[in-house]
């Protein structure tokens, strides 16, 4: 707080709480690297080279950057309402006649209220639907009504659904392209707004249905996705000063996934650690650990994932802290692995 | 047949019947005989294929044989050797359980050889009990799930005049679909996008899986309800060719001219042409006995041939 200068040295008895911010509260951290809107200036790029591509919203527009894509292409984007049952029913209507939809709302409305829609009306008939889903996992502070801890665990299940966990803005821009270019249904967990620009420092580059090794290390192995990946390659550096040798594994394409990578790194006497912004029930620690098990690999991992319950309502900083997912925490949990 | 055209002026004109529109407009003796043939013979398939199988939905096949033949020998664009010609029409069966209604469309039609509905129903067969675009030509969405074909409908009419396409989209819905919110949704997102290019057509049996429509989940006034989100709304007894030709036709004409969406309410009968199953205590699933098949097709051919029925 910043009113107390006039008042000489600040006298409080607690620190000062903090307050939820706007719906979407940017997770990059102060000073850090951003790309404002990515998903949005990828969609006009990718829709400037495929006529084919269309974008649709339901009553979201603004809050998923697909307001970007209106603004470029408006004969282009359709408006439904706030009505997600029509958004994706129209959405694969659309593919039907060859257009390239890319619907976006929020993932708690994509996969808890209109999930008979996009698996009877997109996935079923493998149509080349794309769904955009903003706030995936814990980046809101407005409690479990915009909070989708579970979106992966719902839509893992469903045939012929390619599940995407971008890290960051070269994710999201590198993936837009590749998601247009395949010919099922994709669920994309959306990061918008000023989204943090990490992996290119790494040489890296997105391949749909790929797991890429960011960086080695002796140790432990860290399998991460999505925002999570940004938090795993901070706590690597973190731990290097505890003389604790991590390697990162970025896996964001969940479904399919890249079983031959992960688990080659895996299969090594590191600890394994996965970390992902989601649910420990249903999300990348049950994908990992099947790969594991159904490889007869008797091998423990540790998951850094959300409890399995209805999130608090806060200040993000304060809930990513509480349930697990900032970079101290992960630091104490990978120390008091290692005893 | 209550045509209601909320501002049009014609509402003030003399109340004329429907048969004068129809002569009038063009509905030709012809149209409705052709019609009426055609939905005859769709009944007779609906009732070899429900003996084949024992059971099936045969009662609403029966009650929605005429505007199945209405909409496929009258008004669908289409190719018989090539369904997914590109300049088709789009029909939208959004009641996955009237599959054998539509099956014996699509055979009336061309699209599917008539040797092959007595699969309907069978292991391997391209006809399964509801129907589904993976399996069978023709077919452009799978129903079933209920609530979900205006949806859909809305995304293809939106893509369909996006890429400058002359093609127009026909969704069957019944009266039970419309307890569905997101038939609402679909027809508040078709009025907002004017699209012209959309029929919706609504079986109104006053039947659903529970029970009578009205003691399930009142529905009516049902022809307000298109009305007050901005449809061009036609109630019609969608057991009379002529009242569904002319309406087709108001639809084509009126709709597309000021690009609002057009739904024809339709009264039917569940087992209609068969005395013996309109009589019958109405259900959603029909029983009918295997000695009864024989009796349903001779009391249909007699009517047909506007004999006393046995």
């Amino acid at each position: 707080m910043s009113t107390t200068a006039v008042k000489g040295p600040a006298v409080t008895s607690a620190a000062p709480k903090l307050k939820t911010s706007a719906m979407i509260a940017s997770f990059a951290d102060p000073g850090q690297k951003t790309a404002s809107a990515p998903f949005g200036h990828a969609l006009v790029k990718a829709a400037q080279e495929n006529d084919k591509i269309v974008g649709l919203t339901a009553d979201l527009g603004k809050y998923t950057d697909m307001h970007i894509f209106a603004k470029a292409f408006p004969e282009r984007f359709f408006q439904m309402g706030m009505a997600e049952q029509l958004l994706f029913g129209a959405a694969a209507g659309l593919a039907e006649t060859g257009l390239v939809p890319f619907a976006s709302t929020y993932s708690v409305f994509a996969a808890r209220r209109a999930y008979d829609f996009l698996c009877l009306d997109a996935a079923e008939p493998n149509l080349n639907v794309n769904i955009v889903g903003g706030l995936p996992g814990l980046t809101t502070g407005y409690g479990p009504s915009h909070q989708a801890t579970e979106d992966m665990a719902i839509f893992r299940g469903m045939p012929n659904l390619t599940i995407v966990d971008p890290c960051d803005s070269i994710d999201i821009e590198q993936a837009v392209p590749q998601l247009a270019a395949s010919d099922g249904p994709t669920y994309l967990r959306l990061l918008r707004g000023n989204v943090p620009t990490v992996l290119d420092e790494y040489g890296y580059t997105f391949e749909l249905g790929k797991a890429k090794v960011l960086r080695g290390g002796n140790d432990v192995v860290f399998i991460s996705s999505g925002l999570m990946t940004m938090r795993a390659l901070q706590a690597a550096k973190a731990l290097a000063e505890h003389n604790v040798d991590v390697a990162v594994v970025h896996t964001p394409t969940i479904k399919p996934f890249d079983a031959a990578t992960v688990l080659a790194e895996v299969n090594t006497d590191r600890l394994a650690v996965t970390l992902e912004n989601h649910s420990v029930i249903g999300g990348l620690f049950e994908t990992v650990a099947s790969a594991v098990v159904t490889a007869g690999l008797g091998k423990r991992v540790v998951p850094v994932a959300l409890p399995d319950e209805f999130l608090d309502a806060g200040a993000l900083p304060t809930l990513h802290e509480r349930y697990g997912l900032s970079v101290q925490r992960i630091v104490a949990k990978v120390l008091a692995e290692l005893g | 047949m209550t045509a209601t055209h909320g501002t049009n002026t014609e509402s003030v004109m003399p109340v004329q019947t429907v048969q004068d529109r129809a002569a009038q407009n063009g509905v030709t003796k012809e149209r409705v005989e052709k019609i009426s043939a055609a939905a005859y013979r769709i009944r007779h398939h609906a009732l070899n294929m429900g003996e084949v199988q024992g059971q099936g939905y045969v009662g609403q096949a029966l009650g929605a044989a005429d505007m199945l033949a209405t909409v496929y020998g009258d008004q669908l664009r289409f190719r018989a050797e090539d369904p997914h010609w590109n300049a088709r029409d789009r029909f939208l069966l959004s009641t996955g359980h009237y599959a054998i209604g539509h099956y014996a469309a699509l055979a009336e039609a061309g699209i599917v050889p008539v040797e092959e509905l007595e699969t309907y129903g069978s292991d391997d067969s391209r006809l399964p009990m509801s129907g589904m675009s993976t399996y069978t030509p023709g077919m452009e969405v799978s129903g079933g799930s209920l609530g979900h074909g205006l949806t859909i409908a809305v995304g293809m009419a939106l893509g369909l005049r996006y890429q400058g396409s002359g093609s127009r989209v026909f969704n069957f819905l019944s009266d039970g679909e419309l307890d569905e919110g997101s038939t609402w949704e679909a027809a508040m997102g078709a009025h907002h996008h004017q699209l012209g290019n959309l029929t919706a057509m609504v079986d109104i049996n006053a039947l659903q899986a529970d029970g009578k429509t009205d003691t399930v989940l009142r529905t009516e006034p049902v022809t307000e309800k298109w009305e007050s989100f901005g449809w061009y709304t036609q109630r019609v007894d969608g057991n009379n060719m002529a009242e569904l030709l002319q309406a087709f036709d108001n639809a084509a004409a009126q709709a597309a001219a000021v690009g609002r969406p057009s739904v024809i309410l339709c009264d039917t009968k569940v087992g209609r042409g068969v005395p013996l199953l309109e009589d019958r205590e109405k259900a959603h699933f029909m029983r009918i006995e295997e000695h009864e098949w024989q009796t349903c097709r001779e009391q249909l051919t007699a009517g047909y041939e506007g004999k006393a029925a046995r």
